[in-house]
């Protein structure tokens, strides 16, 4: 009896907790900023756009989008390139050159990329590469590759190895077998990963914060940050700009909830 | 084939780490010309300066405090919801959804969750009759880390959950059966089964949670900026401010080798705890 009463206060308390504030944020971004403040969870008065509009009039909350379109795009599609790649040499090496590759991320994955913050800042500035979304792209690439890599590296070792041996035996080179036998076979391992990869650069901060002054270049969470400063205490304002970054996302989650789910925790449990 | 990771990583990662080993040992404002200064920065760092060690409890304590809540909450969410009832998979998808947005629209969000005169969380405390506990949540010394480390445990419990309900569900249900059978009760059927079965599903959710917290800069940086006087500061966001608001370039990158050791520190004790736990 007390442990049925305790699960039900605690999930409906956990469940309130999630609920409230979305509803606050969907609904604020259909309200004026007196509604937000004295009725933050009631209907808004209007359902409307105008929010949305006068964002997009007044920043380049548009451009920014773009922005983290194409560097969520490129640096997700190479990092799956190059850590596959990677993570097929050292399944199928079993010599001391893909032990080595293998510590060298595993060092990666223990500490991440972040502690590099002064040493990438300047070597940036002096390759030119600040202020670049390319910039962007490759340190997207580094700080992700060590975790892509873990991942694939432990769904290859999984694979049945006599597949991979009978096309050697019959003269098929490693990127024919990696093409024509790797890929295909691990297409759920990469689409796992694909989605944990798309989050969390959707979602990067720091290098961004770090590497971009330029306005035209910025990334969403970017221009999200600055909106707070904009803003203020603007919150219907702020409220629409966090629906603009989180929408796509939210969209996505719903449509594919299970791959979400699995690759979200793909990253901690094989790593 | 792995040649072309292994380059850019090498390039782009070890490289820069012995870089930030020699700035370490300068001074340097990228305005003037570095000057070495040998092990100076370390020595004060070590003997001269408070902020450091105010950086370094807070940094201890929003780990130590994230790496509690979130792993108890997230097997006990996990233990109510391990049978793949419909109920209990939407509930799921509803825990872990915080964990796909980015940390600066959870920030916004949470700040005006805790905002004093308008905030959800002080018109709840103030409705049942709790006016002592709607404070100043963000903007108070005592409260602010508190309060983030609150966030960031709300931000990704679903997520732990989730790996904790994939371990549960590997305990064979025979176990349980055989404890049944013996007239175990609920709590012991915990203690004696699912507790030392997840033991190593825990040491993955409390590493995973550690390098989390560790890399809360987002968040932090979204909701106080380490503020108020420095009371909700992190390492990662020292770090970006001594580089970019000081121009101590030498100083930061010092910093970030304690933070290095820091981290390395405290992953090496949690697996030594863990592990001599699993032997046993």
């Amino acid at each position: 009896m007390i442990y049925r009463i305790s699960r039900i206060a605690s999930l409906t308390l956990f469940a309130l907790l999630i609920i409230i504030p979305s509803t606050i944020v969907v609904f604020g971004s259909s309200k004026s900023d007196a509604e937000v403040y004295n009725k933050p969870l009631a209907l808004p008065e209007r359902w409307n756009l105008d929010n949305f509009r006068f964002l997009f009039e007044i920043s380049n909350v548009g451009r920014t989008f773009i922005n983290s379109v194409i560097v969520t795009g490129f640096s997700v599609t190479l990092t799956l390139i190059l850590s596959s790649l990677c993570a097929f040499a050292i399944s199928r090496m079993i010599t001391v050159t893909g032990k080595v590759l293998f510590s060298l991320f595993a060092i990666g994955l223990a500490i991440p990329g972040q502690v590099n913050l002064v040493p990438i800042y300047l070597l940036f500035l002096d390759l030119g590469l600040s202020n670049k979304l390319s910039g962007l792209v490759l340190i997207n690439i580094v700080t992700t590759l060590p975790i892509s890599v873990f991942i694939l590296t432990a769904f290859f070792r999984e694979l049945p190895k006599e597949m991979f041996e009978v096309s050697e035996v019959d003269g098929a080179t490693p990127w024919r077998v990696y093409r024509s036998i790797a890929l295909p076979l691990s297409r759920p391992a990469l689409g796992a990963t694909a989605i944990f990869l798309f989050v969390i650069t959707w979602n990067e901060l720091l290098f961004p914060l770090l590497l971009i002054t330029d306005n035209d270049k910025r990334t969403l969470p970017l221009a999200l940050l600055s909106f707070r400063g904009e803003f203020f205490s603007n919150y219907s304002m702020i409220f629409t700009a966090v629906m603009v970054a989180s929408v796509p996302m939210v969209i996505m989650y719903l449509l594919m909830q299970r791959s979400f789910i699995a690759g979200l925790t793909a990253g901690a449990v094989k790593g | 084939m792995g040649l072309p990771a292994a380059l850019i990583f090498s390039i782009f990662y070890f490289i820069p780490f012995l870089a930030n080993l020699r700035y370490s040992l300068t001074k340097w404002d990228r305005i003037t010309e570095p000057e070495f200064v040998g092990l100076r920065n370390f020595v004060n760092l070590l003997t001269n300066d408070d902020l450091f060690y105010k950086v370094l409890g807070n940094n201890l304590r929003f780990t130590f405090l994230v790496v509690l809540f979130q792993t108890l909450f997230s097997l006990i969410f996990a233990l109510f919801l391990v049978k793949n009832s419909r109920v209990n998979v939407a509930l799921r998808t509803l825990f872990f959804f915080p964990t796909i947005l980015s940390s600066i629209s959870v920030g916004m969000i949470w700040l005006f969750m805790y905002d004093p005169n308008f905030g959800a969380v002080n018109l709840f405390f103030t409705r049942i009759g709790l006016e002592q506990f709607a404070l100043n949540w963000l903007g108070s010394e005592s409260s602010a880390l508190y309060a983030i480390a609150f966030t960031q445990v709300w931000f990704h419990t679903g997520q732990m959950m989730v790996i904790y309900i994939a371990g549960l569900q590997q305990i064979p249900q025979e176990l349980y059966e055989a404890a049944e059978m013996d007239g175990a009760s609920r709590w012991q059927q915990f203690r004696n089964v699912t507790w030392p079965m997840s033991i190593p599903t825990t040491i993955v959710v409390m590493a995973y949670t550690t390098i989390q917290s560790f890399r809360a800069f987002d968040l932090i940086f979204a909701m106080t900026q380490g503020g108020p006087n420095s009371s909700s500061n992190i390492f990662a966001v020292l770090i970006y401010q001594t580089l970019f608001n000081e121009l101590r370039i030498g100083y930061a990158a010092a910093q970030s080798i304690f933070f290095i050791l820091l981290l390395v520190f405290v992953t090496v004790l949690q697996r030594k705890f863990l592990n001599s736990r699993y032997e046993k």
